[in-house]
C-alpha cells in the first residue's frame, strides 16, 4: 500500500502473466505463411490457368484475399482466426480488409453518415494517413538519390 | 478516519433478479441466474438497446418475485458503463420510478446498495430498487475495438460480462415473502490512483483501491476475515485479485479461501477463454443477485462482504495517457436472523 507509483508499476509488470511470445510467433508464422502461400497459389492459377498478364494476376490476388477476409469478417469467423494467428493475419492485406469492414459492420446502427461514413476508417485511418505520408517521403528520397546517381 | 456506516435498522434485501447473456449462462454459475438470451440481443436491434432491455427485465422480475407493484418502489438507484448511463435511463424509463443515475464504473452495484441501504435505514424511503448492468458487446464497442475486429488480448485482459441485476431493498418484508438477507454495514471507497495506465490490466489498477477499503474496514472493527463466509471483490479478475491478496498480506491481513472475486466466479478460466476473468457492472451485480443471494437462502452464507470494484477511466483519458484510478465500495450483507453488532 505504501509503494510509490513507480514501485507499484514495476511490481505489477513483474506480477503479470506474460503473453506466450514463442507460441504466438509460431502461430503467426504458420497462419501468415498459409495466407501468403494461398496468395502465391492464386497468382500461379490466374497467370497459368487463366492466362492473365502478371500485373493483372497480382492485382486479382490482392482483390481475392481482401474479398475472402471481408466475407470471413461478415461470417464472424475472421476474429477467431485472428485471435489464433495474431500478426499472421494482421500484417497481410487480410488484416487491413478486416480493419475496414469490422467498424463498418459495427456502426450500421448509427446510420450511413455519422456511423459507417465517419467511423469506417477509425482503425485503418492512421495506416492510410501515415502510409501515404511515408510513401511520399520515400518517393522524395528516391527522386533525390536518382538525381545524384545520374 | 472515515467511519463504517452501520445500518441499525437492517434494510432487507426483499428480492433480487439476474439477467445474463449466452456466455455467462454457459459459465459455472449458470444455475443461479434467472433469465438468459442465446443471442445476447434480448429481442432488440442493437446491443446498447439490449442492455437497457436487460435492466427492464431484471427490475420486472425482481418486482414480480415478491408480487410488488412498481408504484410501491419509491426510488431506483441504477447505473451502467455506457456513455451517460443510457443503459439505465432507457431501460428504466417506462417504470415511472424516481431515478438516481449512478456512475461508479464496475462498482455501481455496491454503490447502489450502499445508497439504497442509507436511504431505507434512515427512513427516507420504505422500498427502493438498485440496478446495474453491462453488456460485453456495448462495452467492447465503446472501450475497445469493433466486435468483428481481429486482435489478440493479453493474459491480463478481462472479459466484460453481459449481465444485469436488480435488487429490491426495503424496511419490512412483504406479507407473503420473507427475506433472507439484509444490509448490515457499508464503507465507501476512495479514489485511488497508483499510476497504472494499461487498459488491459484493470485488475492491477483497481487492486489497491479494493485493498484500501478492506484494510480500513478491518482496522475499524473487531471482525477478523474468518468471521465471514465470503469476502468477495467485484471484478479484479485473477490478476488483480492475486495482487490485492498480496497487498493485504504485506499489510498483515491474511485472507484465506473465503476471499474470492466475482470476476473469477462467473466464468470458467479453462474453457471460456476469458483470460483474467469477468468484469463490468453486471459481473458483481449478477453474482451477488444470483449466487450470493441463493447462498443466503440455502443458509450456506450467513455473512458476506462484497467489495464492488471500479476502474474510473474513459477511452479518452486512456488516449491522453492518464493513469487509471480505482475504487472499492464495501457492503456487508448478513443473514436477517444473525444477531450481532
Amino acid at each position: 500500500m505504501n509503494k510509490s507509483n513507480d514501485e507499484y508499476k514495476k511490481y505489477v509488470e513483474r506480477h503479470a502473466v506474460p503473453s506466450p511470445i514463442v507460441s504466438n510467433c509460431v502461430k503467426a508464422f504458420l497462419v501468415g505463411g498459409t495466407i501468403c502461400c494461398m496468395g502465391q497459389v492464386l497468382f500461379l492459377l490466374y497467370k497459368n490457368v487463366l492466362e492473365m498478364s502478371e500485373i493483372n494476376a497480382r492485382a486479382l490476388v490482392s482483390a481475392t484475399l481482401i474479398f475472402g477476409a471481408i466475407l470471413l469478417t461478415g461470417f464472424d469467423v475472421f476474429d477467431d482466426i485472428a485471435k489464433f494467428g495474431g500478426a499472421g493475419t494482421l500484417v497481410p492485406i487480410t488484416g487491413f480488409a478486416n480493419a475496414v469492414v469490422a467498424p463498418a459492420l459495427d456502426t450500421k446502427a448509427e446510420g450511413w453518415i455519422l456511423g459507417v461514413g465517419a467511423k469506417l476508417f477509425t482503425i485503418s485511418g492512421p495506416v492510410i494517413l501515415y502510409g501515404t505520408l511515408a510513401s511520399a517521403v520515400y518517393g522524395t528520397v528516391y527522386y533525390i538519390v536518382m538525381l545524384i546517381m545520374r | 478516519m472515515r467511519k463504517i456506516i452501520k445500518f441499525k435498522n437492517k434494510p432487507k434485501i426483499l428480492s433480487s433478479a439476474s439477467v445474463v447473456g449466452k456466455k455467462e449462462n454457459r459459465g459455472p454459475l449458470s444455475k443461479y441466474f434467472d433469465i438468459h438470451d442465446e443471442t445476447d440481443k434480448f429481442g432488440q436491434k442493437t446491443f446498447e438497446q439490449a442492455e437497457s432491455e436487460m435492466q427492464r427485465l431484471a427490475l420486472n422480475l425482481a418486482l414480480s418475485k415478491i408480487k410488488t407493484p412498481q408504484k410501491n418502489i419509491e426510488a431506483v438507484f441504477a447505473g451502467d458503463l455506457m456513455n451517460q448511463c443510457t443503459g439505465s435511463s432507457y431501460g428504466l424509463a417506462s417504470f415511472g420510478i424516481p431515478y438516481f443515475g449512478l456512475y461508479g464504473a464496475c462498482s455501481t452495484a455496491a454503490e447502489g446498495l450502499i445508497l439504497s441501504g442509507m436511504t431505507v435505514n434512515s427512513g427516507i424511503y420504505e422500498k427502493v430498487a438498485c440496478l446495474s448492468s453491462s453488456h460485453n458487446s456495448s462495452a467492447e464497442r465503446q472501450f475497445r475495438f469493433p466486435l468483428e475486429y481481429g486482435n489478440q488480448r493479453p493474459p491480463t485482459a478481462q472479459w466484460t460480462a453481459t449481465a444485469a441485476a436488480a435488487f429490491i431493498i426495503g424496511k419490512e418484508d412483504t406479507e407473503e415473502f420473507k427475506s433472507y438477507a439484509c444490509l448490515a454495514e457499508a464503507l465507501a471507497g476512495k479514489i485511488i490512483d497508483k499510476g497504472i495506465s494499461d487498459a488491459n490490466n484493470m485488475g492491477a489498477a483497481m487492486a489497491p483501491a479494493a485493498a484500501d477499503t478492506i484494510l480500513r474496514f478491518f482496522s475499524q472493527n473487531k471482525h477478523s476475515p474468518e468471521d465471514f463466509d465470503l469476502i468477495v471483490t467485484g471484478d479484479l479478475g485473477y490478476e488483480g485479485h492475486s495482487i490485492c491478496k498480496e497487498i493485504l498480506a504485506d499489510e498483515g491481513l491474511k485472507l484465506g479461501d473465503n476471499f474470492n472475486d466475482c470476476g473469477k466466479l462467473i466464468f470458467d478460466k479453462e474453457t471460456q477463454d476469458t483470460h483474467s476473468g469477468g468484469s463490468g457492472c453486471g459481473c458483481s451485480a449478477s453474482v451477488t443477485a444470483g449466487y450470493i443471494m441463493e447462498g443466503f437462502k440455502n443458509g450456506i452464507f450467513r455473512d458476506v462482504l462484497l467489495v464492488g470494484t471500479g476502474a474510473l477511466m474513459s477511452p479518452m483519458s486512456i488516449q491522453q495517457g492518464l493513469s487509471i484510478a480505482g475504487i472499492g465500495h464495501l457492503i456487508r450483507i448478513s443473514a436477517v436472523d444473525k444477531n450481532e453488532e
